[in-house]
């Protein structure tokens, strides 16, 4: 029977995926129609939401860009009609129109995101579900799952690039009469949405990885941390988790064995040092979501006191994986040192904003350009931001870097988690690395001095500098508190809290000299340094501006030319966006 | 069971969830029970807070240094409307700051404000994680992306007349 799937992650729901869902199931109804109707989750394409996919006996149609009409549209022409409407499509059997999007991807991580219902275990189990925990459990040893993990070279995902085997191999030996698992899901870096997505379309596959991995070390009881900003994650994954009870898989006894595992979920709220795995810990165990001083480790010492494991979400979607095709499928792909494949959010001024699953040691350029079809609106490849705020920018002309996670450490950037912002010309440097220290001196717990104090100071400077009040000394001083804050914070928030300030300094130190010696912003971003403009050849006095100018800064009559007077303006560029002639320029 | 049920009302304290309390001497519920409380409240009042303590084990100092370390804890009701306008990186790139102005602007408050008719309250948050719609906001459980100063200013018109 054809089938019609809807992609509703986050994405296609903020961008009406409910609203065809429900348009489609009144159609359904109301024509009498036969075909089933299924939820699935984020597909990859975030920039050409809301995607449905008509799989009939002829093969597999992906439409784009899908509203209330367009559904009409699809089940005239081609459910009932037999005809595929080609200007929708984006995927298809045979079209000339097909987005490459996918073309160069490598999907492991995704493998079920966006294919499968995300609410039916048993699709999960189709496509070879549980498989891999029962292979385990069966055939192999712990020691023999650890070297499997070991050998397949798999990475902490999470951004710390840890060997996962090795982590699981120190909590294996941690003397202790319980341990436990965690799973990491308290994706904090503004930017980034991986690990929601796989929550959302795939959450059984990190449930059996994080099954795989309470075998291997020998423990019962596990915990996700989750963000609570993620709703409908935690939806799907309470879903998943009565799916699996039901089926014997989490419970005692599981799959008629002697070994016990039981799940819960502990919802985050609202920290992004959290994400430290000695902070998630404390907010688990109900205190403030503070870090501690490590060793000990949490292999030895960790939630309870008791040896705890902890891996991001993209780490444990990996081990089934793993498990069912082999270390040496997995370590085939990359780069020496970095094996597998890495999933990125892609942000920012790109034209195919989205989740891209990529083997490690494509060069960011091929990322940038035959994936994300290059820069918007015809802009200019600046940079590209990775890591979020404990990251940093890597410039267009190192483009041919490839994804590897002592690659782009050199850089001064990490690998990080996985979210990827594309800069274009527009972007000020200065103004994104105060972005970022203001996100993190935030979110700095303020236990360690150099990180409370330290990027409170370095934020003030920077505030200086994009106001027009830098100093030539503060570029000296930025640098010397920057490497202060790194060497006296015990955790990883202030450890690189100073990387988006430093790269940005590397690679765009005359930007930041620009705001101090000329006063100028040369990305024309920030507003002490820029001067709003009426261009007179080009406007036509129609009176927009001065009617969405806030502080009425704007004079002129109909059809006259407008001026803006520079005393009063306050910069919100609000005519700017208005203006439909371009008539206003920013100096 | 009964017990507890007469103690919050005691307290002038209604719908908890009352299983979390049975392992009350487990301070690793102490997180859920607070979003519990903010979820039947709108926020943190501190008759929830003493309540907890008394149940939980841990001195109400204690729990007011989680509610405050804590970013999605309020301890003041918000208004009929939560704005959270997202201030992630790919919204910030994308020109978040004029959203921001403009809606400031429009609804004459600051952020983490409630306006004087207890109709709209402004929230910065981090990342909505819809990043491909940037710049975007949320009001109340409904998201809207691709903004234009003129499309809140339509957005807002909406809400003015429901």
């Amino acid at each position: 029977m054809t089938e019609i799937k809807v992609g509703l992650g986050t994405c296609g729901i903020s961008a009406g995926g409910y609203g065809v869902y429900d348009e489609l199931k009144a159609v359904k109804e109301n024509k009498n129609l036969e075909f089933d109707l299924k939820e699935t989750g984020c597909m990859g394409m975030c920039y050409r939401e809301v995607l449905v996919e008509v799989n009939d006996e002829k093969g597999s149609w992906l439409y784009a860009n899908v509203d209330k009409k367009g559904v009409q549209k699809i089940v005239e022409d081609h459910i009932i009609g037999g005809n595929p409407v080609d200007e929708m499509l984006v995927k298809a059997g045979k079209n000339e129109n097909e987005d490459p999007f996918f073309e160069d991807q490598e999907r492991i991580v995704l493998r079920n995101c966006g294919v499968i219902d995300p609410n039916s275990i048993d699709e999960y189990i189709t496509n070879d579900g549980y498989k891999a925990i029962r292979k385990v459990i069966k055939d192999l040893s712990p020691e023999d799952v650890i070297k499997v993990v070991m050998d397949s070279g798999l990475r902490g995902r999470g951004g710390g690039g840890f060997p996962t085997g090795l982590k699981w191999k120190f909590t294996s030996g941690a003397e202790g009469d319980s341990k436990y698992v965690i799973c990491n899901a308290d994706e904090g870096d503004p930017g980034a949405f991986m690990d929601r997505s796989v929550l959302e379309g795939d959450p059984h596959s990190v449930i059996e990885g994080m099954m795989i991995a309470a075998y291997a070390i020998g423990a019962e009881n596990a915990y996700i941390y989750v963000r609570a900003e993620y709703p409908k994650a935690i939806e799907r994954l309470r879903t998943a988790m009565g799916q699996a009870e039901a089926n014997g898989f989490i419970g005692k006894n599981i799959f008629g064995t002697d070994i016990n595992f039981s799940i819960k979920i502990k919802e985050g709220a609202g920290a992004f040092v959290c994400g430290e795995e000695t902070a998630l810990i404390a907010s688990i165990e109900g205190k403030r979501g503070v870090p501690r001083v490590r060793p000990p480790f949490p292999a030895v010492k960790g939630l309870w006191g008791k040896p705890t494991n902890i891996n991001n979400v993209e780490t444990f979607a990996n081990i089934p994986w793993i498990i069912l095709n082999g270390a040496e499928a997995y370590a085939s792909m990359g780069t020496e040192k970095s094996k597998g494949t890495k999933v990125f959010a892609l942000a920012g001024k790109i034209e195919k904003s989205g989740l891209a699953e990529v083997p490690m040691g494509m060069t960011i350029n091929d990322i940038v350009f035959k994936i994300g079809g290059g820069i918007k609106d015809g802009g200019k490849f600046k940079a590209v931001q990775m890591g979020g705020p404990s990251g940093g920018c890597i410039p267009a002309s190192m483009g041919d870097l490839k994804i590897d996670y002592d690659e782009i450490t050199k850089t001064g950037a990490i690998m990080g988690s996985g979210g990827m912002i594309v800069l274009d010309e527009t972007t000020c440097m200065v103004d994104l690395a105060k972005f970022f220290l203001t996100f993190t001196q935030n979110e700095s717990c303020g236990k360690c001095t150099f990180c409370r104090v330290g990027t409170k100071r370095m934020l003030e400077i920077l505030e200086r500098i994009t106001a027009g009040k830098g100093e030539e000394k503060d570029l000296d001083l930025l640098e010397e508190l920057s490497y202060k804050i790194k060497d006296s914070s015990l955790c990883g928030l202030g450890q690189t809290a100073p990387n988006p300030v430093l790269t940005t300094l590397k690679y765009y130190r005359e930007e930041y000299e620009a705001h101090i010696r000329d006063k100028k912003c040369p990305a024309h971003n920030c507003p002490a340094l820029i001067e709003y403009k009426v261009i007179p050849e080009k406007c036509t006095g129609c009176t927009l501006c001065a009617r969405n100018c806030p502080v009425d800064a704007i004079e002129g009559s109909v059809k006259e030319i407008h001026k803006i007077d520079p005393e009063k303006c306050i910069k919100c560029s609000l005519c700017y966006q208005a203006c439909k002639f371009d008539a206003i320029e920013k100096i | 069971m009964k017990e507890v049920i007469v103690k919050e009302f005691e307290m002038g304290i209604k719908e908890f969830k009352l299983d979390l309390l049975r392992d009350g001497g487990n301070a690793g519920s102490l997180i859920p029970l607070l979003q519990s409380a903010q979820d039947s409240y709108g926020y943190v009042p501190e008759k929830a807070i003493n309540y907890i303590s008394e149940f939980a084990g841990v001195p109400a100092a204690e729990i007011y240094g989680v509610v405050t370390f804590y970013s999605q804890f309020r301890l003041k009701p918000l208004g009929k409307y939560i704005v959270k306008i997202c201030e992630g990186t790919a919204c910030h790139v994308n020109g978040a700051k004029s959203i921001v102005n403009m809606l400031l602007n429009e609804l004459g408050i600051g952020v983490g404000e409630t306006t004087d008719d207890g109709m709209f309250s402004v929230l910065s948050v981090a990342c909505l994680g819809c990043c491909s719609l940037a710049p975007v906001m949320m009001i109340n459980d409904e998201t809207y992306g691709s903004l234009t100063p003129d499309k809140v200013r339509k957005v807002l018109k909406e809400y003015r007349k429901k």
